[in-house]
């Protein structure tokens, strides 16, 4: 291989189909359970939250049901859908399912995995074995938090605050112990993309040639190793409260319930740019090549992911503004919070700036990172209503903050994660889907997003408590309209499920660069083979460059 | 986009160090990988600690009286031998590292035995406070059942010590399983000077023991 100029556009026919690929070297279910490629890896961790989405959303879907009306009956029915004990555990694993078995791994343990290394143009992560491990820690954290729902069930809500999560029965020792093995699986994650980043990285790649996704990962693996041990130890200490009494959080045993809430914050704050990082990536991988052109700001983009990254440990204060902490601690607190919405703003404005005068293409992918321009938009803005000291007080458990986390999270991660699974998907499989159900399915995820959540936000600012169970009859439209909304989001998610997976029929039909994409992973065949690339590639550009080959790139 | 395809030296087959993986491109990235993993992992572990050192801060200011009067029931002069047996065991980790980066098989082995004794005498030396404790009833949360006079927050005090002293002791036991392990591989010849990256990391990770006995011994022995 020489020059490889890959043109927008080359279609199937142009490039010979591959022989041999990741996929098809070794075949069998044990060459799958034992393997310690990347690609392979990514893709079994892409499988597991697919079923631990499926699982959550479904609970998600059971609670808007029993929401629809105030008696929590439909269709005549002499009892209701869920009783009060079920609906408090089903969505608090709900809650749980979707923060540790979702959306922590998501993005970078599925979709980083396979994508990192190729961008890079390394091999491997630099520990493929940890990375299987971390696999295998995955699972049977997955199995602990499952087997918690069979086993009495929690009703803490995920945050197991004390003294509650101490004193009520059901199997929440079992669930924290399984957050805490998950969180060795994200911390194992963690410290294989740093080493990666700072070790893999091909010949003539600096830190200002990698690609945005990559920094974006980095930045996320930077919270993963130094937030997650510190939700370890408070775990345990959780549990050892129940088991042994040891006090600390017992106020009656001259310990402190609040400090449960500081620990447990300093790291599920940081835990939720764990989330929002990624998508952010994969938006700034998005934008270039839809726009075909190169992203602009990049240094500012790089530089605002180590600041969320940085800024993250020190606004966790922000969720117990109602907790009785001082009040000179929340209005530290509150003024530190503001500072995230610096370098979030500015990603968004770069992102604009690169739609801006670019040759914009709307293929599905496009059409999620533009939805999650809105939509993070949204949740972003409102999150300044919450750090606002005063109206926090009005807002706090309210369904205001129902609507504002579920538009970060899934209208920001989970729209940027949908999209870039669209976006990766011909080089993960080697199979284009169909385009015209993807943007089907993109309209009504988008559609009924913001009917369920978009009503959240009136609700909450009326008053409506969140994880109530019973409410006034006043609110009964509001909330049968997010629940019909939750119809349309979830037949929107299930044809994007069927769209992808039905395009796995096909032979391969992908071509190597089907988007016109300008990273390394595109210069690999599709599906890649398992070494990923024949030789070692050598950067000689910089990254999202437009320009034809020939012309200089400028500094 | 353009980038150009070379077979780098060392990407052939032939010519490898048998310990260089193939997704390396020398044996100096791997090691570099490996220190910065491992640098990575002694991260999280202090963070991990770092939970039940804020605890133990938080709650020593709030009973100060209590933890003081409970931290009586230590022995100092035990607390005192324990840190001599790991301060020792860390120089003869060091020495160990150094053997077997100049090639020095014997001494490595007979070093990683020393240190692997030190533990193990730390370990004894627990076993007996423990059993002086246990015997006492001054355990954590619930089952503490101490009989003689005592401040009522005292129990916090033995909360902490057996949490912050238990903990630590299973890393000096996960230790001594590493260590044994090196014991093993070093007598089969499987370090040299070309390659002795666990020997390393595992002296790394003891260090790290050591270090956070350090800060426990006066935190819970030498309370003023």
């Amino acid at each position: 291989m020489g020059h490889v100029v890959s043109a927008p556009g080359k279609t199937a026919a142009e490039s010979p189909r591959p022989q041999k690929n990741y996929l098809n070297e070794q075949s069998g279910l044990w060459s799958w359970l034992t393997t310690v490629d990347h690609k392979r890896i990514g893709i079994m961790y892409l499988i597991g939250i697919a079923i631990a989405f499926l699982l959550g959303g479904l609970m998600a879907l059971l609670v808007r049901l029993t929401l629809l009306t105030p008696d929590h009956k439909i269709f005549g029915s002499s009892t209701p859908i869920l009783s009060a004990e079920a609906y408090n555990q089903v969505f608090t694993l709900h809650g749980a399912i979707m923060v540790f078995l979702f959306i922590i791994p998501s993005v970078p343990a599925a979709l980083g995995n396979f994508v990192l290394p190729l961008m890079l143009g390394a091999k491997d992560v630099a520990f493929p074995r940890l990375n299987l491990v971390s696999w295998y820690i995955y699972v049977i954290g997955a199995i602990m938090a499952v087997a918690s729902i069979l086993l009495g069930g929690i009703d803490t809500g995920w945050t197991f605050y004390t003294p509650y999560s101490t004193t009520t029965g059901g199997a929440v020792t079992l669930m924290t112990m399984a957050a805490f093995v998950l969180g060795f699986s994200s911390i194992f994650t963690g410290i294989n993309f740093i080493a990666t980043v700072h070790k893999l990285r091909a010949p003539g790649m600096g830190w200002f040639q990698m690609p945005l996704f990559v920094w974006g990962i980095y930045s996320t693996a930077i919270i993963q190793v130094l937030a997650t041990p510190v939700l370890g130890i408070t775990l345990v200490l959780l549990a050892l409260e129940r088991v042994f009494n040891v006090g600390i959080f017992d106020a009656r045993l001259g310990g402190d319930p609040v400090l449960f809430q500081h620990f447990f914050w300093f790291y599920s704050h940081p835990a939720v740019y764990i989330m929002i990082l990624p998508g952010m990536a994969i938006i700034s991988e998005l934008m270039p090549t839809f726009s075909r052109k190169t992203i602009f700001g990049y240094r500012a983009i790089a530089f605002s992911s180590i600041a969320i990254a940085l800024i993250s440990f020190i606004v966790w204060g922000h969720h117990m503004f109602v907790s009785g902490q001082s009040q000179m601690a929340s209005v530290i607190f509150s003024f530190l919070t503001f500072l995230v919405a610096i370098p979030s703003g500015i990603k968004v404005l770069n992102w604009v700036a690169t739609m801006y005068k670019g040759n914009v293409s709307l293929e599905a992918p496009m059409l999620y990172a533009i939805s999650f321009l809105l939509l993070f938009s949204i949740g972003g803005l409102t999150g300044l209503f919450l750090g606002a000291l005063s109206t926090d007080v009005h807002l706090t458990d309210t369904y205001f903050i129902v609507a504002h986390f579920h538009y970060v999270m899934m209208g920001g991660t989970v729209i940027a994660f949908i999209g870039g699974l669209h976006y990766w998907w011909p080089k993960m499989t080697g199979r284009m889907y169909n385009e015209f159900w993807a943007k089907v399915a993109c309209a009504l995820t988008f559609i009924g997003f913001n009917m369920t959540f978009l009503t959240q936000f009136f609700l909450g600012s009326q008053g409506m408590p969140r994880r109530y169970y019973n409410y006034l009859d006043q609110f009964q439209p509001l909330h049968a309209f997010s629940t019909f909304g939750s119809w349309v989001l979830g037949l929107g998610l299930f044809i994007t499920a069927g769209c992808l997976l039905a395009s796995l029929r096909k032979p391969y039909d992908a071509p190597d660069n089907p988007w016109g994409g300008t990273t390394l992973e595109w210069a690999t065949q599709s599906p890649p083979i398992t070494h990923n690339f024949e030789g070692q590639p050598v950067l000689e550009r910089e990254p999202y460059d437009y320009r034809p080959v020939g012309a200089k790139v400028g500094h | 986009m353009s980038m150009t395809v070379v077979d780098t030296p060392g990407h052939g087959h032939h010519g490898h160090d048998p310990n260089q993986q193939h997704h390396f491109a020398s044996m100096a990235q791997q090691f570099d990988s490996a220190k910065i993993g491992m640098w990575l992992f002694l991260a999280t572990e202090i963070l991990l600690f770092g939970g039940l050192f804020v605890g133990y801060g938080i709650m020593q200011g709030q009973h100060a009286e209590a933890f003081k009067s409970a931290h009586h029931h230590l022995d100092k002069r035990l607390g005192f031998l324990n840190t001599v047996v790991l301060l020792v065991s860390s120089w003869t980790m060091v020495m160990a590292v150094y053997s077997a980066s100049v090639n020095k098989r014997k001494a490595t082995v007979i070093l990683l035995i020393i240190t692997l004794l030190c533990a193990g005498t730390f370990m004894v030396v627990k076993y007996f406070e423990y059993s002086h404790k246990i015997h006492d009833g001054l355990l954590p949360g619930k089952y503490f059942s101490y009989k003689g006079p005592h401040l009522e927050r005292e129990r916090m005090f033995f909360s902490f010590y057996f949490m912050m002293t238990g903990l630590h002791g299973i890393h000096v036991l996960l230790g001594m399983v590493a260590i044994s392990w090196l014991i093993f591989r070093a007598n089969r010849g499987d370090f040299s000077s070309s390659w002795y990256t666990p020997v390393d990391l595992v002296g790394l990770y003891w260090h790290l023991v050591d270090l956070i006995w350090i800060y426990l011994f006066p935190l819970l022995y030498l309370i003023q």
